[in-house]
């Protein structure tokens, strides 16, 4: 009886166990994305933020350093934290999927990743309130400025999960 | 053999003497706040002995002036900082020429003071070369380097992170060595009365910072017994 309850009940912990490791990994790949594309604002072909300052011309690219802005570096800061707590705490998740006595809860992978959430919280604010200062009436904010704000609540959800996930079999 | 190799080498080091020309040495640019005071360096280097008739000169051209004018010179063991001019009593010769250093220092720096510096050395009979120049620029603020704010942040934030890790392994540890030892006292405890008491002694001894855990632990054996 036990072992029929436990067949059936598989294949839903594969699926809610699928589900978790997609969300985190789309988060963990949203993150890479908003930090390493130099596109938080865009003023037709030319992108700013959060790198470079860069135009496209002729095809190719015209890149400069941007002004750096104390804040700006704060904004750089916290999202590489995010990104870097995010992947971390995927490697803890894998390990005590492992590791972890049965009924246990992921704690560990629930803290990381829920610090991750923070820290991208606290980049996109930062950049939301500052940019206006230097932001022509022209400009619009661009994909990458989109993703962090999207990264937030994903991380935010994931590690919530985390937390109420508990490991059977 | 010998004697032709040295015989080279003298010729070419009287050669090497005489056509290398006097280098000078500056920092290329320099930054500071307004109000406060800078030091612009300059050396020179040169294969002749410092002659007492060394002689430094600077030069200054305003950001957007096409001339430079004279504002120091050094000659003949006197300094003669400009009388006339925008340094007016603003200049200082801090260099100290028997040690080929022709250094000067600006006083209260002001945003007209943007521009810059050339200074000229000679030392006789070594008087060719090229003078050096600085760039001088003046900021209200000093702009904080690209990368330094963001490095100093994560840095302080994995820190703490690996502090926090090492402080809970250590506890864990810490714990575990504690159980461990009380553990040992207990066993001997029920094997030999008094000679637990004394093996627990022992333990308190080796573990100089358990000696208040085994100090209490012993009073509430202490009490226990005399319940008994």
């Amino acid at each position: 009886m036990a072992d029929e309850a436990g067949l059936a009940k598989k294949p839903k912990m594969l699926v809610i166990l699928f589900a978790t490791i997609v969300l985190h990994l789309t988060s963990l790949i949203i993150l890479f994305i908003a930090t390493c594309a130099s596109a938080w604002r865009t003023h037709g072909d030319t992108s700013y933020d959060l790198w470079y300052d860069c135009t496209q011309i002729n095809g190719g690219y015209k890149c400069s350093g941007n002004g750096d802005a104390d804040w700006l570096q704060a904004v750089q800061a916290l999202m590489v934290l995010a990104t870097i707590f995010c992947l971390i705490s995927f490697i803890i998740f894998l390990c005590q999927l492992f590791t972890l006595v049965k009924g246990g809860r992921f704690f560990f992978t629930a803290v990381f990743q829920i610090l991750a959430s923070l820290f991208v919280m606290s980049g996109a604010i930062i950049y939301t309130v500052m940019s206006p200062q230097w932001k022509n009436d022209s400009d619009t904010y661009g994909y990458a400025f989109v993703l962090a704000w999207l990264a937030f609540p994903l991380t935010l959800i994931s590690g919530l999960i985390y937390i109420i996930l508990r490991k059977k079999e | 053999m010998l004697s032709v190799l040295a015989l080279t080498s003298v010729v070419l080091l009287g050669i090497a003497s005489q056509s290398t020309a006097l280098v000078v040495n500056t920092d290329s640019e320099k930054h500071a706040l307004v109000g406060s005071d800078v030091r612009l360096s300059c050396s020179f280097f040169s294969w002749q002995w410092t002659s007492p008739e060394v002689s430094f000169t600077w030069h200054y051209r305003p950001d957007g002036a096409k001339d430079a004018i004279s504002i120091f010179h050094y000659g003949g063991g006197e300094a003669y900082p400009a009388n006339k001019g925008p340094f007016q009593n603003r200049l200082e010769f801090v260099g100290n020429p028997s040690r080929r250093d022709g250094s000067i220092l600006i006083k209260n720096l002001d945003f007209g003071d943007n521009g810059t510096f050339t200074c000229d050395a000679k030392n006789p009979p070594d008087i060719g070369g090229h003078p050096s120049t600085i760039r001088l620029l003046v900021f209200e603020k000093v702009p904080v380097q690209a990368g330094v704010i963001t490095g100093s942040i994560i840095g302080v934030v994995l820190g703490l992170l690996i502090l926090v890790v090492a402080i809970y392994y250590l506890m864990r540890f810490l714990v575990a060595r504690r159980v461990f030892s009380l553990s040992m006292s207990k066993h001997g405890k029920k094997g030999k009365g008094k000679e637990g008491s004394q093996q627990k002694q022992a333990s308190a001894v080796t573990d100089p910072a358990k000696l208040k855990a085994a100090a209490s632990e012993k009073k509430k054996q202490e009490s226990r017994r005399e319940k008994k």
